[in-house]
C-alpha cells in the first residue's frame, strides 16, 4: 500500500491574525463610578476620620485611582462603641429571621450592583474583570445569601439548643480579595448576631466602601457594621482594643503571630487565616489536560495573590516532562495585560511594593540553581506586572519552596512514590490547601487523610463555596471560614446548655 | 488486523500500537482520562471571551469559509442541491466579497447533482468548493463492510473531493478496537485509490457520533483511534443522533489534534457538527481551535463546521457588522 499523496496545492493561506489577536474589548470604568474621595463608615454614617488621608492607586496603570479618609485617634474607640450600643440594643436581642432579612437584602445588593463592584475592584485591585465579575463579587453575594439563612436556624448549628453570639468583633482583611473577604467576614458575624468593627486593606478600599452604601441602602441598623480605613496602625488598634470580644484576621502570617501573642491571655477569641505554600500533586493516572488546567488555576488565578494557591507542584516523574511540556504550552496562552480588558486572564500586581517581593524571591530561585521559564507574553510598561513564571529543577531546601512568594510563580518538584508525595507536601509550616490529581478514588481518600491541610481539592483547585469549611493548620492559622463550622467562630453554647 | 497505510510514517510507539487489537486495547485504555468536571469548565471559561470589532468580522468570515454546508434528508432533490451548491458559492449575494463556504456535503446518490451545479471541485477556474459526501452507510453505519465501501466508491466515483464515514460505534462500544480501525483503513484507502480533478487526495472525516460513545473517555480513544487509521478529520457527529457537537468534546477532539501534532508533526482537523447555529456559538469554537489546538488550526483546512442554518446566522451577523445595524432574516436568502 503506498503511502498517500502529499497535497499538492496548498490553499490560499488566508492569515486571520485580527480574530487571534482579539480586539480589546474592555469594560467601560465609567461603570465602576469612581468618586474623588471615599469616607468611613461609623456608626450608620459616612463620616471623615483623624488619620490623614490615604491615596490608592489602580495596579493596572499606577495612577492614583481615589484618596479615601482613615481613622485616627478616638476612631477606633467611637466604631467598637458603636458597634456595642448596636449589639446590645438592637442586634444580639433581634429575631435571627429579621436579621435574616438584613442579611437577604445586603446580598440582592451586591448582586444588583454585581457590574459596579466588579469594576471597582478590578480597578483597586490589578485582578482581572473576568474573575471580579465571574468569582468576588458573585462569591460574595453567595455568602451573604448562605448566611442569612443561617440566622433563624442557628440551633442546628450544632453547638447546642440555644447558641450565642459573641459580641462585636474585630476584624482585619487583606487586599487580594477585599469584597470577598469582607462578605466572609461579615455576613457569619451578623448571622450569628454579632456586630462589627472592620478594616479593609490600605492598597484596596473601595469595594467594601461601595458594599457600606449597599448595606446602608439595606436599612442595617446603625452600629451593626462599622468600616474603617487605615494603615496596619489603624488595624493593632482595632484588635487590641479592649471593647473587642472576637478578632478576625486574614493575612500574613507574621501580622497574625503579632495579633496571637498580644491576645493572648485577654480571654478573646481569636481566628486566623494566614499564608500558605501548597502543594499539587500531580500523580501519573491524573487527568493530564485537566490536571494542567488545575495547575494553571492553582498559581496563576488572581495572579497568584491566593493563599490557598498551589504555589508547589509534585508531579510523579514518569509523567513530570509531559505535565511540564503541557504547562508550559498552555500558560504561553495565558492573556496578560490590562485588567478592565473582558479576555485578560492575568492582571496586575497589587502594588509596587508586592511586585518588588515577588521579584525578589524568585530572585532566589536563580541564585539557588533552579530553571525559570518566563511566558513570553507581552508584559505593559506602565502599572505593575510579573509574567506568569515556573521554576524546574526545585527541590525542597530552597526559598521559592518554602516561601509564600504570594505572585504567580510556580515552583516543581517532582516525586516517586505517594509517600514520598506526602511526605514533600507536609514538610512545610504552613498547612492551609492542597490538591490531588488522580484517577483512583481510593488514592484521592487516602491522600486526603494523609496532606495536613485544611481543604484538600481533588481534580481540581481554588474552588469555594459559602458552604465549604475554609481554614488551615500550623502556620496557615485556625479557625474555619464557611460552613457550619465557620459559625462556630461567631458563636457560643448558650450557658445553660452547658450541663 | 490491517496495518495502516500510515504507519511507517509514525513514531514507533504508535506504529506498534496498530501491531494487533490487544496493542490497540493497551494504547488506548493506556491514554489519560478525562476528568468531566474540568473539561466542562475549561470550555465554560474559554466561552466568555469577548470578540469584538475588527476580530469579530474576522471570526465571521474565518467561520463562513470554514462551513461544510449540509443538507442531508431523505427529501433532497436535485433542485435542493442546486440551491445549496448556489448559496455556497455566493453565501450573500449583496455582499460579492463574502466568503465562499468550504464544502458541500451530501448523500452519495445527490453528488452528481452538487458537481454539476458547482462544477469539478479545486479545477483552476472551476469550481473552488470541496464536495463532501457521507457514506458507510450513513448515519447508523450497520451494514456489510463491502455494503459501506461500495457506498463510499459511489461517492467518489460521481465526484466527492471529501468523505464523511461514520465509525461502527457497536463494535467500539463492545471492545473490538480492530474491526473499527480496520474499517477505518479500508475506507482510507478506498479514499487514496480514487483520483480528485486537481490531483489533491481525497479527505476523509471520521465520525465519531459522540452522542452515543457516553463518555468523554470513549471519545478521547475513538479520537485516537481515528487518527491512528489515518482519518484527516475528527468530526463529532451525524447531526442525527442527540446531542451532537458541544464545546467540551470539541475542546477533547482539539486537543487531541494538538496531542497528535505533538507526537507525530502531523497536523490533522477537526469538524464538529450539529446543533452549532448562531454566530456566537460559532465563535466560541474558533476561541476553543484558537486556545486549544493553536492558531495555525484557524483554517478551513483544519477546522470545518458541519451545518445547515448557521450560514444564515453568519450572513446576518456580518451584516450587521458592516452596517452597524441589525437587518433581520427576510434579508438573507433561505436556501
Amino acid at each position: 500500500m503506498a503511502a498517500r499523496a502529499a497535497r499538492k496545492t496548498v490553499p490560499a493561506k488566508k492569515t486571520f491574525t485580527d480574530f487571534g489577536d482579539y480586539a480589546p474589548a474592555p469594560e467601560s470604568a465609567a461603570i465602576g463610578r469612581i468618586q474623588p474621595r471615599y469616607q468611613m463608615y461609623l456608626d450608620g454614617a459616612f463620616v471623615d476620620g483623624g488619620g490623614a488621608d490615604l491615596t490608592t492607586v489602580n495596579p493596572g496603570t499606577g495612577e492614583p485611582l481615589a484618596t479615601v479618609a482613615t481613622a485616627g485617634k478616638g476612631d477606633v474607640d467611637r466604631a467598637v462603641a458603636a458597634a456595642r450600643r448596636a449589639y446590645e440594643r438592637v442586634w444580639s436581642t433581634m429575631p435571627g429571621a429579621e436579621r435574616g432579612k438584613y442579611l437577604f437584602r445586603i446580598a440582592r445588593g451586591i448582586a444588583e450592583r454585581a457590574r459596579e463592584l466588579a469594576v471597582v475592584e478590578t480597578l483597586d485591585n490589578g485582578k482581572p474583570i473576568k474573575e471580579s465579575r465571574d468569582v468576588d463579587v458573585p462569591t460574595a453575594s453567595a455568602h451573604f445569601f448562605y448566611h442569612a439563612g443561617w440566622a433563624d436556624k442557628l440551633r442546628h448549628a450544632g453547638l447546642g439548643a440555644n447558641p450565642t453570639p459573641i459580641g462585636v468583633a474585630g476584624q482585619v482583611i487583606p487586599w487580594n480579595f477585599p469584597l470577598l473577604m469582607a462578605a466572609w467576614k461579615i455576613a457569619p458575624a451578623l448571622a450569628a448576631g454579632n456586630t462589627v468593627v472592620i478594616k479593609p486593606a490600605e492598597t484596596t478600599p473601595l469595594s467594601i466602601l461601595v458594599l457600606a452604601e449597599i448595606i446602608a441602602d439595606a436599612g442595617l441598623p446603625e452600629g451593626v457594621v462599622n468600616i474603617l480605613p487605615g494603615a496596619g496602625d489603624v488595624g493593632a488598634e482595632l484588635v487590641t482594643h479592649p471593647g473587642i470580644d472576637k478578632v478576625a484576621f486574614t493575612g500574613s502570617t507574621a501580622v497574625g503571630k503579632q495579633i496571637q501573642s498580644a491576645l493572648a491571655g485577654t480571654g478573646r477569641r481569636l481566628t486566623l487565616e494566614l499564608g500558605g505554600k501548597a502543594a499539587n500533586i500531580v500523580f501519573d493516572d491524573a487527568p493530564i489536560d485537566q490536571a494542567v488546567e488545575g495547575i494553571v488555576n492553582g498559581i496563576f488565578f488572581n495572579q497568584g495573590h491566593v493563599c490557598c494557591a498551589g504555589s508547589r507542584l509534585l508531579v510523579q516523574e514518569s509523567v513530570a516532562d509531559e505535565v511540564i511540556d503541557k504547562l508550559e504550552d498552555r500558560v504561553s496562552t495565558l492573556r496578560l495585560g490590562d485588567p478592565m480588558d473582558k479576555n485578560t486572564d492575568i492582571g496586575a500586581i497589587n502594588s509596587a511594593e508586592q511586585l518588588a517581593r515577588i521579584t525578589e524571591l524568585s530572585a532566589t530561585g536563580d541564585d539557588d540553581g533552579a530553571e525559570r521559564w518566563t511566558s513570553p507574553c507581552p508584559v505593559p510598561d506602565r502599572g505593575f506586572y510579573f509574567p506568569p513564571t515556573v521554576f524546574t529543577n526545585v527541590s525542597q531546601s530552597m526559598r521559592i519552596a518554602r516561601d509564600e512568594i504570594f505572585g504567580p510563580v510556580l515552583a516543581v518538584q517532582t516525586f516517586r512514590t505517594p509517600d514520598e508525595a506526602v511526605s514533600k507536601a507536609n514538610n512545610t509550616p504552613y498547612g492551609l490547601s492542597a490538591g490531588v490529581w488522580t484517577d483512583k478514588g481510593s488514592r484521592i481518600l487516602g491522600m486526603a487523610q494523609a496532606v495536613r491541610a485544611g481543604v484538600v481539592w481533588a481534580n481540581t483547585f481554588n474552588r469555594f463555596d459559602p458552604t465549604a469549611a475554609f481554614g488551615g493548620y500550623g502556620e496557615s492559622g485556625f479557625g474555619r471560614e464557611g460552613g457550619r463550622s465557620g459559625l462556630a467562630a461567631y458563636l457560643q453554647p448558650d450557658a445553660k446548655d452547658q450541663f | 488486523m490491517t496495518s495502516a497505510p500510515v504507519s511507517q510514517a509514525l513514531p514507533a510507539q504508535l506504529a506498534e500500537a496498530t501491531a494487533g487489537e490487544s496493542a490497540l486495547r493497551r494504547f488506548l485504555h493506556g491514554l489519560p482520562g478525562v476528568d468531566p468536571v474540568g473539561l466542562e469548565s475549561r470550555a465554560a471559561t474559554l466561552a466568555t471571551r469577548s470578540i469584538k470589532k475588527a476580530s469579530k468580522l474576522a471570526a465571521i468570515d474565518l467561520a463562513i469559509s470554514m462551513v461544510d454546508l449540509t443538507t442531508l434528508e431523505g427529501a433532497d432533490t436535485p433542485g435542493k442541491v442546486r440551491s445549496l451548491a448556489a448559496k455556497a458559492r455566493r453565501p450573500d449575494p449583496d455582499y460579492p466579497d463574502t466568503p465562499p463556504v468550504a464544502a458541500v456535503c451530501v448523500y452519495p446518490d445527490r453528488v452528481a447533482d452538487a458537481v454539476a451545479a458547482l462544477g469539478p471541485a479545486g479545477v483552476p477556474g472551476g469550481g473552488s468548493i470541496g464536495i463532501a459526501s457521507v457514506a458507510t452507510a450513513f448515519p447508523s453505519g450497520r451494514a456489510a463492510r463491502a455494503v459501506k465501501l461500495a457506498d463510499v466508491r459511489s461517492a467518489l466515483d460521481a465526484g466527492a473531493t471529501e468523505i464523511d464515514m461514520v465509525i461502527d460505534r457497536g463494535a467500539f462500544l463492545a471492545g473490538h478496537y480492530g474491526t473499527v480501525f480496520d474499517e477505518i483503513v479500508d475506507v482510507r484507502r478506498v479514499c487514496d485509490a480514487a483520483s480528485t480533478p486537481d490531483g489533491n487526495p481525497v479527505r476523509l472525516k471520521v465520525i465519531l457520533e459522540i452522542g452515543e460513545l457516553g463518555t468523554y473517555d470513549n471519545v478521547r480513544r475513538a479520537s485516537f483511534l481515528a487518527l491512528l487509521a489515518g482519518g484527516d478529520f475528527i468530526k463529532t457527529s451525524t447531526g442525527k443522533v442527540s446531542p451532537a457537537a458541544t464545546l467540551p468534546v470539541t475542546h477533547l477532539m482539539l486537543q487531541a489534534v494538538r496531542d497528535w501534532y505533538q507526537l507525530t508533526g502531523q497536523r490533522r482537523a477537526v469538524k464538529p457538527a450539529g446543533g452549532i447555529r448562531t454566530t456566537k456559538d460559532a465563535i466560541r469554537y474558533l476561541v476553543a481551535v484558537h486556545e486549544v489546538a493553536g492558531p495555525e488550526w484557524l483554517d478551513p483546512y483544519y477546522f470545518r463546521f458541519g451545518a445547515s442554518s448557521l450560514l444564515g446566522d453568519l450572513i446576518l451577523q456580518r451584516r450587521t457588522q458592516l452596517e452597524g445595524h441589525y437587518s433581520g432574516p427576510d434579508y438573507v436568502t433561505v436556501d
